[in-house]
C-alpha cells in the first residue's frame, strides 16, 4: 500500500509546511518533498533495512532535494528541508518510550530512547552530509572556471 | 556613505527576526556578516545564540546585543528577511529601505489565519496516525484528539509565560480525548492515535536542528536547543504518561 502511505504522507508535510507558515507558493513542494523522503524510508524498511540507515539515506535525499527547490525559488532551503523532515523524526518512538518509563519498564524504554536518539542522529547526519557534498560541488565547480 | 549605527541596527534586526522564526545558526551568523561586508565592513563579528546575539561591527567598535526570548518558527519571515538580505547585498536596498521593510515583516500577522493553522494540525494529526501505521478507523479520533490539543496549545501560550506548562495541559486534553474515544469504541489502536496527535507537539525542527548545530560546531546553540527540545518533550510525554495512569 505504497499509494496510501504517499498520500498520507503528502497531506501530512504540507499541513506542517501550514504550521510552520512556509510560503503559499511553496506548500505543494513541501508536500513533495516530505512524500519523496517517507516513500523511500518505508521502501527501504519493508526490503528490511535497518531503520536507521533507511533514515539516513531518506533524510540525504530530502536535503539534496530541498537545496535544488531553493535554488529554484531563491530561498533559504530549511523552508523545504523542515516540513520534509517530519514525517521521519521519531515521534512515535519517543511516545512508546515514554510509556514504558511510565509502565516501569526501564530496559525496554532505555533500548527505545536510545533508538530514538540514533533516529535523530541519522537525520542531521544526512542533511548535513549532503549540505558538505553541497560545498565540495560548488567548490570544484569554482577551481574548474579559474582553471579556464 | 551609510551611518555605522545605522548599519549595526539593520544587521542586529535581520539577525533577530531569522533567529525567532526557526532559521539556522550559521546562516544567521553568515547574513550579519555578509550584509556588513557589502558596506566594506571586512571585520564584522557576530555571535549568534538561541537566546541573544551579539554584534560588533569592526575591532574597537562597542558590541551590541540583542536578546532573544521567544523563539517560533515561521518560514515565511525567515524567507522574507532573506530577500531583503539579498537585496542588499546586490545593492539594489538601502540601508534606510531595509530597516523599514524588516520592521513591517517583524511585526506584520502570521500569513495563515488561525482557522487555517488548527484545520492544517487537525489533518497532520489524521494523516500521521496512518502513516504510524494506523488503520482507517483511527484517522477520525486521531483527527479530532490532535485538533484540540493544538488549540489548547496556541490558547495556552498566551495564557502562560512558560511554554513547557502549555505543552503538558495540550497533551493532557490529547491523551484525555484519545482515550475517552476508545473507551466510547471509536478507534482500533489507542496508542497510533495517541502517536499521530501529539505529532503537532513534537519538537522535530528543534532536535535536528540542534544535532545539527552541534555537528556544524556551534556548541552552545546545539546544547541549548537540545536543551528546549528535550524539555518539551517531556513535558508532552508526562502529559499522556498522567492520561495513561488514569485510564
Amino acid at each position: 500500500m505504497l499509494i496510501e502511505y504517499a498520500v498520507a504522507s503528502f497531506f501530512a508535510s504540507a499541513a506542517f509546511g501550514m504550521i510552520y507558515q512556509a510560503p503559499r507558493n511553496t506548500i505543494i513542494n513541501c508536500g513533495l518533498v516530505g512524500m519523496i523522503g517517507w516513500v523511500i524510508y518505508i521502501s527501504l524498511v519493508w526490503e528490511e533495512v535497518d531503520s536507521v540507515p533507511a533514515t539516513l539515506i531518506a533524510s540525504f535525499v530530502i536535503a539534496m532535494v530541498s537545496q535544488m527547490l531553493a535554488r529554484i525559488y531563491k530561498t533559504p532551503m530549511i523552508i523545504f528541508s523542515v516540513p520534509g523532515i517530519i514525517p521521519l523524526v521519531p515521534g512515535s518512538l519517543a511516545y512508546d518510550a515514554m510509556r514504558n518509563f511510565v509502565q516501569n519498564d526501564y530496559s525496554v524504554a532505555i533500548s527505545i530512547a536510545a533508538k530514538a536518539f540514533m533516529i535523530s542522529g541519522a537525520i542531521a547526519f544526512g542533511l548535513v552530509f549532503s549540505e558538505v557534498l553541497n560545498q565540495i560541488i560548488k567548490k570544484m565547480r569554482k577551481t574548474k572556471a579559474q582553471l579556464r | 556613505m551609510e551611518r555605522t549605527e545605522d548599519l549595526i541596527e539593520l544587521c542586529l534586526l535581520i539577525g533577530k527576526i531569522m533567529q525567532q522564526n526557526g532559521a539556522e545558526t550559521y546562516r544567521v551568523e553568515d547574513t550579519m556578516t555578509r550584509i556588513a561586508q557589502s558596506f566594506g565592513r571586512d571585520e564584522a563579528q557576530s555571535y549568534v545564540t538561541p537566546t541573544g546575539i551579539v554584534f560588533t561591527i569592526s575591532p574597537g567598535a562597542p558590541a551590541k546585543l540583542v536578546r532573544v526570548s521567544a523563539r517560533e518558527t515561521n518560514l515565511e519571515k525567515v524567507n522574507l528577511a532573506n530577500n531583503v538580505s539579498r537585496n542588499i547585498t546586490s545593492g539594489d536596498m538601502s540601508t534606510h529601505v531595509a530597516y523599514k521593510e524588516l520592521r513591517k515583516i517583524e511585526t506584520s500577522p502570521t500569513d495563515y489565519s488561525m482557522r487555517m493553522q488548527i484545520i492544517a494540525a487537525t489533518l497532520a494529526s489524521g494523516f500521521f496516525s496512518l502513516m504510524f501505521q494506523g488503520s482507517w478507523y483511527d484517522f477520525l479520533p486521531a483527527c479530532i484528539a490532535g485538533g484540540l490539543g493544538f488549540i489548547a496549545l496556541i490558547n495556552f501560550i498566551r495564557l502562560f509565560e512558560i511554554k513547557f506548562v502549555a505543552e503538558f495541559i495540550a497533551s493532557l486534553l490529547i491523551g484525555f480525548t484519545a482515550f475517552s474515544l476508545f473507551s466510547l469504541g471509536i478507534g482500533k489502536e489507542v496508542d497510533k492515535v495517541v502517536v499521530g496527535s501529539i505529532m503537532p507537539l513534537v519538537p522535530g525542527l528543534l532536535i535536528t536542528n540542534a544535532v545539527r548545530d552541534l555537528m556544524a560546531g556551534h556548541l552552545i546553540s546545539g546544547l541549548a536547543k537540545g536543551a528546549e527540545a528535550f524539555l518539551t518533550a517531556f513535558a508532552i510525554g508526562a502529559g499522556i504518561a498522567v492520561m495513561f495512569a488514569l485510564f
